[in-house]
């Protein structure tokens, strides 16, 4: 098979599995597993845009709930005070994106990379968590919303089929649309990776001063993926808010932004299917281990039912036994039994 | 006067304690660029081990300034054997490593302590400026940072496994070559730094609470303080530490300590913007 | 060989804790109780003590031949301190479990995230911890103290004993900023003067600079309304300075984490607070629920603490309500608990405020000392005053929404 025939056959497999979810899951089963299955795929939404300009930009990026986070307070502020979604979900992209347009372009015209350049994401995203946690006040309000400091906004309207204010999407219509928007956004990422514009990405991330001495300017096309990542992060922000119909400050936390990071590197950097299967693997196991909390608190219980403990003792093992992450680790045992099998067929 | 004789004293603490909660973290990260997501949960253990010593029976001094960096220290070195050396050149693994280390302690923590603790008060009492009563402690600690910095700084100089550290910095296949065993060196720096670490859990225990979540209340600052300073572990971290702590506590006098944080991390997103190697990719940068 | 092994002690587990109970109810039949609490991440100092609570109450009915003649399984979910996760388990306790009573929430954060949720998908909701007031929702019942209830008590007796200008220091989000507003209110009414409110966010932990504003404002007491585990540090750096001898404190936050404990005696004796339930109140079924906690959770258990003794009410609130309906069922539920259902609890009667959904319940204001508080005043019967002057079920019984009340 020739590289691009089988990257295609790669679409065509993750885009059939994609289909059967979006069409089975609310016919097998209950709605609770519908509804826990829409917002792990509204998280890997949210994982593809870090997975994109870190794992093919080469960005490390510490505070993409920057850009979420942003994406979810816009939507929430625009649509309670225009009572219908259509501009604040469009204002929900484009916020964090310009957002991101200022802060890359401090970022990348300043020379700022590697580490440092995590340092300052990273402190991005606590001065939000920071000022947004300190709105509790009735005094903090934007028109007829209150941002509501450490308690957030509750009570954030549902999203309308657009220019329709009556109709809303129900709790099932936000499966298919969460779904159904993670599908697209896949798809619409191999795409970008497929075209000039990807190559050169990846080009960058490869040799930054190669890359600029065959005359492409690091600079912008870094800005650019940073931009459409935070995008992309900003626009689940928005289907985060209207999962929960809620927002808080935590959003934008260490905690959150350390668990994007940890999705994308369980799943596999450099991929696309990876941070998904990473991200949906470690919200299921989050909630599995809470789910089945025992209510004996003492003992050798507390060890049992300790979900930090047993989430930590897992990630470590992982880093130690699947240090590449779990799609290229796939991947590579696929290599490794293919030519066997094919052997053993002769 | 008073007022500007407290205010001094108060942001010579924020500096001190700054600085005290970053130093073990430098040396990890400026020695073996590793970013240890657990430094928050060694500074944790070290305020556990000090409480628990002086439970026992130990002299809270003894207990803040002996057992906690030994405890922790040792930690330090078994996490380096069962985990951290097995990732090395992989910052990125590390970082997830440590993650699920920063997890799995607080777990840990939980589990052996419950989450009700009984925490050490401050000894020394308290004195008087005019009006204001401030605590003794406070001195104390301003001290223990400054011997303690100062002590790295004379370690690094004047001892042979300064030297050997320092070269190995520097260039680690030239050390190899010379015939220091790298590998050996990391593990000492790292159990070091968790000893740094642990002795400034222990002396800030007295301050804050101890429980077993408080980690994460540090790490993101000291992680910003050890990167704003640069490479150079003692001058990076005092300088960076002397700028962002008087920046936080002058700002929290003037507002509240909501804008003093928010200060503190605008003056570290100004600080890369113009110094993109830290303080000391430009300055001071043949200091240590 | 090994599934037929295994499959042998699940079974002899299960008949051995049957036995245990003293029911051979099946577990099919049992009655589901959901419990959504943090027990990890910072604010499991609060949820566990809830959660063993909880965890004894269903243990006693069960022993006592479970409700309505069926068996009580709590189905524990532990949140972890996370808002999604909030979302995520209390969907599963409505729509998989589908259980008839979610007990939980601990913040008012997490309260609003489960309410809609539960309202949505019609599960009957009690919320049991002290709160800000003026949540209105059928759905609903709310077991803890409010502002009205305690505050109101405890700023005269502050003020009376201690001096009329007090100076605030709360935790920012909406439980400190309400109740700040009431010590202000109550405060003014008795003729007296807040110097000044500071606001802290959950995670401050320095508080030099508060500390010398404070000395600077020179009152005669400083009120607490601060939260969680990082505020700790303000006890223990007030009393470094040498505060904690010079300015008394008066809280209704203080000791809901067991920070009694925490602190030594020197740090904090002889502040002020007030409650509905300390370990100390007397009457016999304090007594008797203390003998028969402290044998299953062990005699040095730290304490039970306000948000546990809360649950146990709620539970024990629900049981009844459930005994006089003859069902499980959400509506006959309510409309049980709405006749003014009331238990002889160990924090003395309690009684549900039909039009508020809240409770009518003791207040005592006691004083810290070493490690315990001893009481100094009891207020029998304290009606949820904030509340019912914006609420009424009663009237309207579709109202849902949490009000800020205006005075």
């Amino acid at each position: 098979m020739t590289a691009r025939a089988s990257s295609l056959a790669g679409i065509a497999v993750v885009l059939a599995i994609g289909l059967a979810v979006l069409v089975l899951t609310p016919r097998l089963f209950e709605l609770d597993v519908v509804l826990n299955v829409t917002v792990y795929m509204i998280m890997a939404v949210l994982a593809l845009s870090l997975g994109l300009i870190w794992g093919f930009g080469g960005i490390l990026c510490f505070g993409q709930s920057a850009f979420f986070g942003l994406g979810a307070y816009t939507y929430a502020i625009a649509v309670m005070n225009m009572g219908e979604s259509t501009l604040p979900l469009v204002l929900s992209v484009v916020v964090p994106a310009v957002f991101a347009a200022l802060l890359g372009y401090f970022i990348f015209y300043g020379r700022i990379s590697d580490v440092y350049l995590g340092v300052i994401t990273l402190t991005v995203t606590l001065i939000l968590f920071n000022s947004v946690n300190s709105t509790a006040g009735p005094e903090f309000h934007i028109g007829s919303a209150r941002l509501g400091g450490f308690n957030g906004i509750p009570g954030i309207p549902a999203l309308n089929v657009p220019f329709f204010k009556d109709w809303q999407v129900d709790l099932e219509g936000m499966f298919y649309l969460a779904t159904a928007s993670l599908l697209l956004v896949y798809v619409a990422l191999r795409a970008l990776l497929a075209s000039r514009f990807g190559r050169v990405i990846v080009a960058i991330r490869e040799n930054e001063g190669r890359a600029q001495l065959l005359g492409y300017d690091p600079r912008v096309y870094k800005l650019a993926t940073f931009v459409i990542g935070a995008a992309i992060a900003g626009y689940a922000g928005c289907l985060f808010a209207n999962w929960g119909n809620f927002v808080s400050p935590t959003i934008f936390g260490l905690a959150q932004s350390a668990q994007i990071i940890i999705w994308v590197i369980v799943g596999g950097r450099g991929t696309l299917v990876g941070p998904i299967v990473g991200c949906i693997g470690i919200q299921w196991l989050t909630a599995a281990l809470g789910a089945n909390a025992p209510s004996e608190t003492a003992g050798w219980a507390a060890l049992v039912g300790n979900v930090p403990l047993i989430l930590g003792a897992i990630l470590i093992g992982f880093v130690l036994l699947v240090p590449k992450g779990i799609l290229p680790t796939l991947g590579d045992l696929a290599a490794q039994l293919t030519p066997r099998r094919a052997k053993a067929a002769r | 006067m008073d007022l500007v004789a407290l205010l001094a004293i108060q942001v010579l603490y924020a500096i001190a304690s700054l600085a005290l909660i970053s130093v073990g973290l430098a040396i990890i990260f400026g020695m073996m660029k590793v970013i240890n997501l657990a430094h928050g949960e060694f500074l944790m253990l070290g305020g556990y081990a000090a409480i628990e010593a002086n439970r026992y029976g130990i002299n809270i001094w003894i207990a803040m300034l002996v057992v906690a960096p030994l405890v922790v220290g040792a930690i330090g070195a078994i996490v380096e054997r069962t985990i951290i050396r097995w990732l090395y050149g992989r910052m990125i693994d590390t970082m997830l490593a440590t993650w699920g280390l920063s997890l799995f302690l607080v777990g840990l923590t939980t589990a052996v302590f419950g989450n009700t603790t009984v925490g050490l008060s401050a000894p020394l009492g308290s004195f008087e400026i005019g009006s204001y009563r401030v605590s003794a402690y406070t001195l104390f600690v301003i001290a223990v940072a400054f011997v303690t910095l100062g002590g790295v700084l004379a370690m690094l100089r004047f001892t042979r496994l300064g030297l050997v550290a320092r070269g190995a910095m520097q260039n680690a296949n030239m050390a190899a070559a010379l015939g220091v065993n790298p590998n050996r060196v990391y593990s000492v720096t790292f159990a070091a730094g968790a000893a740094l670490t642990g002795l400034a859990g222990g002396v800030l225990a007295p301050v804050s609470g101890v429980f077993p979540t408080i980690g994460v209340a540090y790490v993101a600052k000291s992680f910003i303080t050890v990167i704003g300073g640069g490479a150079a572990i003692v001058t990076g971290t005092a300088t960076a530490s002397a700028l962002f702590g008087a920046v936080n506590q002058l700002a929290t006098y003037a507002t509240t300590p909501v804008f003093g944080e928010v200060a503190l991390l605008a003056a570290a997103i100004v600080l890369i913007r113009l110094l993109p190697q830290g303080i000391t990719g430009r300055f001071f940068r043949r200091s240590l | 060989m090994s599934v037929s092994r295994r499959h042998f002690l699940q079974t002899a587990a299960a008949t051995a804790g049957a036995a245990a109970f003293g029911a051979p109810a099946f577990a099919e039949d049992a009655i589901l109780v959901g419990s959504l609490h943090d027990l990890s991440g910072g604010l499991d100092i609060y949820g566990k003590p809830m959660v063993d609570v909880l965890t004894f109450a269903i243990e006693e009915a069960n022993a006592g031949g479970g409700l309505l003649g069926r068996q009580v399984k709590l189905i524990n979910y532990d949140t972890q301190s996370n808002m999604q996760l909030y979302t995520q388990f209390a969907q599963q306790a409505a729509l998989k479990d589908k259980v008839a009573v979610v007990h939980g929430g601990i913040t008012s954060a997490s309260r609003e995230v489960i309410r809609p949720v539960l309202d949505k998908f019609k599960t009957l909701y009690f919320y049991n911890t002290q709160y800000e007031g003026g949540v209105c929702d059928r759905n609903q019942f709310d077991t803890g103290v409010t502002p009205a209830q305690t505050v109101e008590k405890l700023v005269p007796y502050a003020m009376k004993k201690w001096g009329k200008k007090v100076y605030v220091v709360a935790a920012d989000y909406n439980y400190g900023q309400i109740t700040s507003q009431w010590v202000k209110k109550y405060a003014t009414e008795n003729g007296g003067e807040v110097a000044a409110i500071d606001f802290f966010p959950l995670d401050v932990t320095n508080f030099a600079s508060t500390i010398s504003k404070i000395q600077a404002a020179k009152p005669d007491f400083v009120w607490s309304a601060l939260v969680g585990g990082a505020h700790i540090s303000f006890y223990r750096q007030w009393a470094a300075a040498g505060m904690a001898k010079s300015i008394p404190m008066a809280s209704t936050t203080f000791g809901v984490g067991n920070e009694q404990i925490v602190l030594n005696p020197d740090e904090c004796n002889g502040m002020l607070v007030c409650y509905n339930y300390f370990q100390g109140v007397k009457n016999p079924a304090n007594t008797a629920f203390l003998e028969r906690f402290h044998k299953r959770f062990g005699a040095d258990y730290p304490n039970v603490t306000e948000l546990a003794m809360g649950t146990y009410q709620g539970f024990q609130l629900w049981a009844d309500a459930v005994k006089k309906a003859g069902s499980a069922d959400r509506l006959k539920v309510i409309d049980a608990l709405e006749t003014g259902i009331s238990i002889d609890a160990p924090s003395g009667k309690v009684t549900i405020d039909p039009p508020t959904h809240h409770c009518i319940l003791d207040v005592h204001i006691a004083e810290v000392k070493d490690r315990k508080f001893d009481l100094l005043e009891d207020f029998p019967q304290q009606k949820p005053a904030d509340t019912a002057a914006v609420c009424d079920l009663k009237k309207n019984p579709n109202d849902n929404q949490q009000y800020i009340i205006k005075f």
